[in-house]
């Protein structure tokens, strides 16, 4: 006992003067659990525990008998209080609190003991681990007969959904979503949707023009009454919770009035750069852009934009600006700024995307050291009809290039850069092989690790390659260089490989060399990871609740994720994972209400002193200093229960609802009491 | 006419300052005085041991013990009034938290010897002559009590009854409690005498804290000149007194002190420090690891600074160091 009384154990807030009366169940999880714990050892040391009137083992607790157990002897035993050891309370705690509920008590008189994960399935030592089973379960009882009986809250769901990221995976959710009839606001950062999509020329394995089936996706995204689509903007800040988030845009001025431009394009050719002289982003700088440029002639907005870097009207201030003269609707704005929108919405989906590998962090393969080394990106624009070179293979030095080598996993499956494959590259590498020999005739090289072609008809296609002469050289390229050492090398790139099948180390000498780059996160997906509060992996993909059976939640309830920033993936599957994103945003919000845990916390107005200490921590702003009383104030409706102004109310006037003090410390108490 | 019931003061491991409040009574001791009898006080009155061990058991209605334990004689003392007294009442922080003594129990017993008797820049003692328990010259014996290995609480060595908080508790809190006592309106078993609000709620100067403290440093009020009408925590000043007990009415703060937490913690912490801890470093403006590391060094001892009055009855009681 310290010296500060503890005014009243459990009595204050608890319900007085009941007789406790607790069951427990420990579960096999069939030999999940009983391989390891001994289950019947912890079942007769539960049942010596105060307060224990039952005590069963049972091979599945969370069947429909296991469950049975629970209700049947709630009745004949009128218990009051349950605790189940099992597996996790993220499996089963729901089917559990159910079960009591049907029993005919409060679903909160109930405490779940972790022994699976916790135990089994960690250990090795089985007496060790059934000791530890033991003090959890002792834990839990001492816990569970301080618990009171709570309510589960229900909170209206806002209708909208904020879609971050206007690629494939983004469009495909916005339009699955907006034709159920939610209103949908889809965020880009770059001046049009379309993402990588839009860069490529063909998909594979059916050769489609990536175009013809993407660019009626983006006209429909525009024209769409039920989506609001802001490019060139990004979101800033993220606050609330699931059916209520409020998130901050910052819209990017791009000096055009969106209204009032219809995209005639006459202010790019009206310029006083009569030529375009700015690297081209979208064209992966192999083209040219002037300062007042739109992306591709299908950008959707289809509105122009002016890049102050570059224009003369900033750098300046000396330009006769023939761009706003001849812009009869009077669209070309200088003076506009920043603009931030505020929005709330019900769900959010993430569809952030990736980022091609770097491959000047690869300087083996000569990328940026011999202009003949290409990007795979680059080869997509170049093959592109409608790209910088009009879908001509022209080689830096004017040549068309009669032999070509095209190496794989450039930042995949290789432990110096990214340990991951990025599942893509064999097909793209395959299908930009077909692209680049019917462009030229040249011979093509794969120089490949394993050939990776799992999916609906990916490995037909391969043996289409193969048919069509393609050649393929089973080996990681160990290096391309100009370094020539015969008369047929001279002149070429030599790429040194050793020929895995072949059994020997070989150089093939190639006019052009294509960098198969893998995937990466994207840039900034970091902050938008914070914000938006989601997981990553160790790689830096955004993280799914669960790898097969929650593939487009995440932890943080009522955000979902879709498309490359959870992973690499190609478009099919891109394609089904915004659906299902979408489809799980819909079920979320369609059903008008969400059910809220009541862990929340709560403050006794007579206990607080008004230091506001509390105030500024809350991620939620769900706490509020009422000028009236002088007093902290918590909005139960905005309050998730994350704890931290319990931890950090320094006069211990804030408690939470199934973390009460006393509760907690009647659980570290029985852990440490034969300590 | 009935007798009058019986009041005993003690004081244990304490600076006197705990005596010197129940002569602040002034002139109201005289009501005291005249309502009860004093029947053991050594700082003010001469009884002996003995004539409280001739006491019947439970026949002293109340005893006020002031300061921590440190020596077997205390706790023979704190055994001995418990049994002679109805109530026992934890006088003071340090009988009620340990108090500044017991920001010892940070260092080891032989450190504690070692530093006052040999190493301590005043002493003068090249023979490192230690003082004993027991000590026989020329057949008689003299003793001294033992020196504890920590410093103790009063309730870590018997069952308190109430506690009266503060460093020293004040003469009005000291009144109420005597008239509580007197008249039999007493609160639970186990309640600290004073409000169970945190400081804030009477402090002057509450009106002028900002909703957003964030931390950019923290200054010490002796290297600072410092607003005295605005909120110390909202100067960057560490100030107690979110994290305790009002009932002083502020009078550090009305002094353009900052709270130093002398009250201890309400009734719904179980360690004061660790709390104002978790409060402040959560507000604290910076989010890299250097930055915090920059602002917290504006705390040089925090053991000082957020256990100063509560350490022996904190989580923790005491440093430990592994051999």
């Amino acid at each position: 006992m310290t010296g500060i009384p503890n005014t009243d154990g459990n009595g204050r807030r608890g319900a007085a003067g009941e007789e406790i009366r607790i069951g427990f169940y420990v579960c096999h999880c069939g030999m999940n659990i009983a391989s390891l714990v001994d289950v019947a050892a912890v079942a007769k040391e539960a049942a010596k525990l105060p307060h224990v009137i039952v005590s069963r083992e049972y091979k599945y607790m969370c069947s429909d008998p296991g469950q049975e157990f629970i209700m049947q002897d709630i009745r004949e035993n009128r218990l009051n209080r349950i605790v189940v050891a099992a597996c996790s309370p993220n499996l089963h705690e729901s089917t559990f609190r159910g079960a009591v509920a049907r029993g005919g008590i409060n679903p909160y008189f109930f405490q779940m003991v972790n022994i699976r994960e916790h135990g089994s399935w960690v250990h090795t030592d089985a007496a060790a681990a059934t000791a530890k089973a033991i003090d959890q379960v002792r834990a839990a009882v001492a816990r569970v007969a301080k618990h009171r009986p709570l309510e589960r809250r229900r909170m209206e769901v806002n209708q909208a959904v904020l879609i971050v990221g206007g690629g494939i995976a983004g469009i495909t959710a916005a339009l699955n979503l907006a034709d159920a009839g939610k209103k949908v606001y889809l965020v880009e950062r770059e001046p049009t949707i379309g993402g990588h999509m839009a860069k490529y020329d063909k998909t594979f394995p059916t050769l489609d023009c990536a175009a013809c089936i993407l660019t009626p996706k983006m006209s429909a995204v525009r024209e769409h009454p039920n989506i609001t689509l802001w490019t060139y903007s990004e979101v800033t800040k993220v606050d609330g919770h699931v059916g209520k988030f409020k998130v901050t845009v910052r819209r990017k001025p791009r000096y055009i009035d969106e209204e009032t431009c219809v995209g005639c394009l006459e202010c790019i050719s009206a310029c006083v750069f009569k030529t375009p002289k700015f690297e081209d982003e979208f064209n992966e700088g192999l083209g040219k852009r002037k300062p007042i440029y739109i992306p591709f002639p299908q950008a959707v907005p289809p509105l122009v934009t002016i890049d102050p870097e570059t224009c003369l009207k900033f750098k300046t201030g000396k330009c006769k600006s023939p761009c706003e003269t001849v812009c009869d609707r009077k669209a070309v704005d200088f003076s506009q700024t920043e603009k931030t929108e505020e929005i709330e919405v019900g769900a959010v989906i993430v569809a952030t995307g990736f980022k091609a590998f770097d491959v000047t962090r690869l300087p083996i393969y000569g990328y940026g050291l011999y202009d003949n080394v290409y990007t795979a990106l680059e080869v997509e624009r170049m093959v592109t009809s409608s790209g910088p070179t009009g879908g001509e293979i022209t080689l830096r030095d004017g040549r068309v290039p009669k032999s070509i080598g095209i190496i794989h996993c450039v930042g995949s499956r290789d432990k110096k850069t990214n340990r991951w494959c990025s599942r893509v590259c064999c097909m793209y590498s395959l299908k930009l092989a077909h692209l680049l020999r019917e462009h030229t005739g040249a011979d093509v090289y794969q120089f490949y690790i394993d050939m990776r072609c799992p999916g609906k008809g990916y490995d037909e296609f391969y043996e289409r390659m193969l048919d069509e002469g393609v050649q393929m050289i089973r080996g990681r390229a160990a290096e391309v260089t100009d370094w020539t050492m015969s008369p047929e090398e001279e002149g070429k790139l030599v790429v040194r490989v050793e020929d895995t099948l072949a059994a020997y180390v070989r150089r093939i000498p190639v006019d052009m060399v294509v960098l198969s780059t893998g995937m990466e996160p994207a840039v900034g997906a970091d902050e938008i990871r914070r914000m938006f509060n989601i997981s990553c992996s160790t790689e830096g993909f955004f993280l799914e609740k669960h790898p097969k059976l929650a593939p487009v939640e995440t932890a943080t309830a009522g955000v979902f994720i879709a498309g490359c920033c959870q992973g690499p993936k190609d478009i099919p599957d891109t394609v089904a994972q915004a659906g299902a994103a979408a489809a799980q945003a819909l079920a979320l919000i369609d059903k008008g209400y969400v059910e809220m845990e009541p862990n929340t916390s709560y403050i006794d107005p007579d206990d607080c002193s008004g230091c506001k200490s509390c105030i500024p921590l809350c991620p939620y702003h769900a706490i509020a200093f009422d000028e009236g009383s002088k007093k902290a104030v918590i909005n139960e409706a905005l309050c998730t229960g994350c704890g931290t102004c319990v931890a950090s109310c320094p006069s211990g006037s804030i408690s939470q609802n199934l973390f009460e003090d006393d509760q907690i410390f009647s659980e570290i108490e029985e852990v440490l009491s034969h300590v | 006419m009935p007798e009058k019931p019986k009041i005993a003061f003690y004081w244990c491991a304490s600076c006197g300052g705990c005596e010197e409040s129940v002569v602040d009574l002034a002139e109201n001791i005289l009501d005291v005085v005249a309502a009860v009898d004093i029947v053991f006080w050594p700082v003010a009155m001469d009884f002996k041991v003995s004539d409280v061990e001739a006491m019947p058991d439970g026949s002293i209605a109340a005893t006020m013990i002031n300061g921590a334990i440190r020596t077997s004689e205390q706790e023979e003392m704190a055994r001995l009034l418990r049994r002679k007294s109805k109530y026992l009442i934890a006088y003071g922080a340090c009988a009620q938290l340990g108090g500044l003594p017991a920001l010892a129990n940070q260092f080891p017993r032989e450190q504690i010897m070692k530093f006052v008797y040999e190493e301590s820049p005043t002493v003068d003692n090249p023979a490192r002559i230690r003082p004993q328990t027991k000590f026989a010259e020329d057949g008689r014996v003299a003793t001294l009590p033992e020196f504890r290995n920590v410093v103790r609480t009063l309730d870590q060595v018997v069952e308190v009854d109430y506690y009266l908080p503060g460093c020293a508790p004040t003469p009005k809190l000291l009144a109420k409690a005597v008239e509580a006592l007197l008249t039999g309106d007493l609160p639970p078993k186990g309640s600290v005498l004073a409000p169970d609000v945190a400081l804030c709620e009477e402090c002057p100067r509450k009106d002028s804290k900002p909703t957003e403290v964030a931390f950019k440093e923290f200054k010490r009020p002796h290297l600072t000149a410092l607003d005295p009408t605005l909120c110390f925590l909202a100067q960057g000043v560490v100030c107690m007194g979110v994290a305790t007990r009002g009932g002083c009415e502020a009078q550090c703060v009305r002094g353009h002190m900052p709270c130093t937490g002398c009250f201890g913690p309400t009734s719904r912490v179980r360690d004061q420090g660790a709390k104002v801890l978790s409060s402040l470093s959560a507000n604290v403006a910076a989010e890299d690891e250097h930055g915090i590391e920059k602002t917290l060094a504006g705390i040089p001892d925090p053991v000082g600074t957020f256990y100063r009055y509560g350490l022996a009855a904190s989580l923790l009681r005491r440093k430990v160091s592994l051999r």
